[in-house]
């Protein structure tokens, strides 16, 4: 067990419980390894699990000069405007794992980016899982609610998923109602390997967008995505995902969960088969709570014979015979709406360890107890 | 425990149930038949009060209170509980989840009760998703085991069960209906909707009642007219009643 964060005096305590709202363990317990950034400042960078490396970005590159090629390899530098700003940054932040060959951790590792000031903050990481490796990772961003207006996150993320490797990388989100969110992201997925991608987001946050890619690339690799999100007043969520499948038995399946209660929802979802024997599933369902609009754009793009790619969208309210049911069993009408959504949101993730599951679970629960 | 009077039911704004008189005492269970479409189903949903079915006209008083316009739970809550015919699918709901959210019962205590009906493979399912004609019953009844409603609807329980499953789920619901217990000492009360009548094996029912074009037309042993029934038809025993 690697010792505790002791150095992030300076969080008040309101803020130490929306990090563990987050999957942020600041006792550590539960967790092999831990990286913590609080604004640009790297607190924390620590893993107790022989063969897997939790470093500060700046400091693995120097360490590993074949890190090189992997930075800005996969998200290009001139995508935008926010890849841009990341990549002048001359001194740059954000955290680098590698899990080494053959390694595996039963506890993840937890990555907190905290921003505490109004400022941007921005980090570039890279996650690689090196050949037959299994790597999970919780990645809890949150804002200080003192934060007030013009805060930002830019994140640049590379993911490598090695031969018969594993990731899981599980975004737990507890931004505040004036930050706006960029996260780039990309994945390259060797043969037999597995990434999985899960984004959880329950509390209010001004605008998020991103549109994180997964190239399928070796034989019989699998992409994951799964989206759990609300939708507040003020939010703007525009949130996507994308496979590209270019190897025989590769697959994806992209699941979003989404609820407005007076934001905009944008789910937007990309599966391109490119070769023979591939295979893609893409499912959004939305339910309109109160307002809002819930705007899904589910795009499947098969371009051989032998590709078999489904979408399944729905947008719409919950049914009042469903409430009824549950009401004709005894629950009150709230208690009935409550627990149907909670049934909604409940995306249970093949392959994601226990401690993680248990994560997500407790995102959503805590929106229930305050009644979504 | 049940007294209906001169009820008038619309659905969509056209009435299926016209002037429906009908009173349930303790301790009874009555069964309802009739051909398809003659308004049995809608009957038991409008005394569970649900929302599609408007209440135009009568009373339904339950336990000496006026239930006409109260809500569904508030009459769940008071001991009236249903078995639907066809309950809806819930997305992500599992059936586990469901029951303990309306019985506030432990996991272990649900898991046993759900052994006692063969569904505890199915409580990390999503409720009704997939479930086969015999597994709903089953989960239906489980919900009624855990809710022990001192008024119970069941709306054809047998239909769609294999022989061996309907004995089971006829023991559990005369378990419901406390068919073990003395008549004179019996608390429970039903209303039954059966077409082939399997379920009369399992419970006392005392009387049975026909339903045409959404009215009672006509009571009298429920054997006896599930009899007559099978020999003539609706038509005849309307037609016979009639005269």
């Amino acid at each position: 067990m690697p010792p505790e964060i002791n150095n992030e005096q300076g969080i008040p305590n309101e803020d130490r419980e929306r990090l563990a709202l987050s999957g942020i363990n600041l006792s550590l317990a539960g967790r092999c390894g831990s990286y913590f950034q609080m604004n640009q400042d790297v607190v924390h960078s620590t893993c107790s699990e022989e063969g897997i490396d939790v470093l500060p970005y700046s400091e693995a590159l120097k360490r590993y000069e074949w890190l090189k090629d992997y930075a800005w390899n996969l998200v290009p530098k001139d995508k935008d405007e926010y890849t841009r700003y990341v990549a002048e940054q001359k001194e740059p932040q954000g955290y680098v794992i590698i899990a080494k060959k053959g390694s595996n951790n039963i506890f993840p590792v937890q990555a907190c980016l905290y921003l505490g000031r109004e400022q941007v903050q921005h980090v570039h990481n890279i996650i690689i899982a090196e050949e037959n490796a299994e790597l999970h990772i919780v990645s809890g961003c949150a804002s200080g609610t003192h934060v007030g207006r013009g805060g930002a996150h830019y994140g640049i993320s590379e993911f490598y998923v090695g031969k018969n490797a594993k990731i899981s990388f599980t975004m737990i989100h507890t931004w505040g109602q004036e930050i706006e969110v960029y996260p780039r992201s990309a994945a390259i997925v060797e043969e037999g390997g597995t990434f999985l991608s899960n984004y959880v987001c329950m509390q209010p946050v001004k605008k998020i967008q991103m549109y994180p890619t997964a190239h399928c690339r070796g034989r019989d690799s699998v992409a994951r995505f799964s989206s759990v999100v609300i939708g507040t007043p003020g939010s703007t969520m525009d949130l996507g995902s994308r496979a590209v499948l270019s190897a025989k038995g590769a697959s994806a399946e992209l699941i979003t969960r989404a609820i407005t209660k007076g934001g905009t929802i944008i789910s937007r979802g990309h599966i391109s088969g490119q070769v023979e024997g591939t295979k893609g599933h893409l499912e959004c369902k939305g339910l309109i709570l109160k307002d809002g609009i819930i705007y899904a754009i589910p795009e499947i793009e098969g371009k051989v014979v032998g590709t078999e790619l489904t979408h399944e969208a729905a947008v719409g309210k919950i049914a009042r015979e469903e409430i009824e049911y549950l009401m004709s069993r005894g629950l009150d009408e709230e208690m009935a709406t409550a627990t149907i959504i909670r049934g909604f949101l409940d995306v249970k993730i093949t392959g994601l360890p226990d401690a993680l599951q248990r994560s997500i679970d407790s995102a959503i629960d805590t929106a229930e107890k305050s009644g979504f | 425990m049940l007294e209906i009077s001169d009820l008038h039911v619309e659905v969509g704004g056209k009435e299926i149930l016209h002037d429906i008189n009908l009173n349930i005492r303790d301790g009874e269970t009555h069964v309802l038949m009739g051909p398809n479409g003659s308004g049995k189903s809608t009957l038991l949903m409008a005394i569970m009060g649900f929302s599609t079915f408007n209440i135009r006209e009568g009373t339904i008083r339950f336990k000496g209170e006026d239930v006409t316009q109260m809500p569904v739970h508030e009459r769940a809550l008071r001991g009236m509980g249903i078995m639907f015919q066809r309950p809806p699918t819930i997305s992500g709901l599992k059936l586990g989840k469901l029951l303990a959210a309306t019985s506030k019962k432990k996991e272990d205590e649900i898991l046993a009760l759900a052994r006692t009906v063969n569904m505890d493979q199915f409580l990390s399912r999503d409720i009704n998703r997939g479930f086969s004609g015999g597994e709903i019953k089953r989960s239906e009844i489980l919900q009624l085991m855990m809710q022990n409603p001192d008024f119970v609807m069941l709306d054809e329980p047998e239909s769609g069960v294999d022989l061996e499953n309907i004995h089971l789920l006829g023991a559990r619901i005369g378990n419901l209906l406390e068919k073990e217990v003395q008549i004179v000492n019996r608390k429970k009360s039903g209303l039954i909707i059966t077409h082939t009548g399997y379920i009369l094996d399992y419970v006392d029912a005392n009387i049975g009642h026909v339903m045409c074009d959404g009215e009672i037309k006509c009571h009298g042993s429920p054997r006896e007219i599930l009899k007559e029934i099978k020999e003539r038809g609706y038509k005849e025993c309307l037609e016979c009643r009639q005269k």
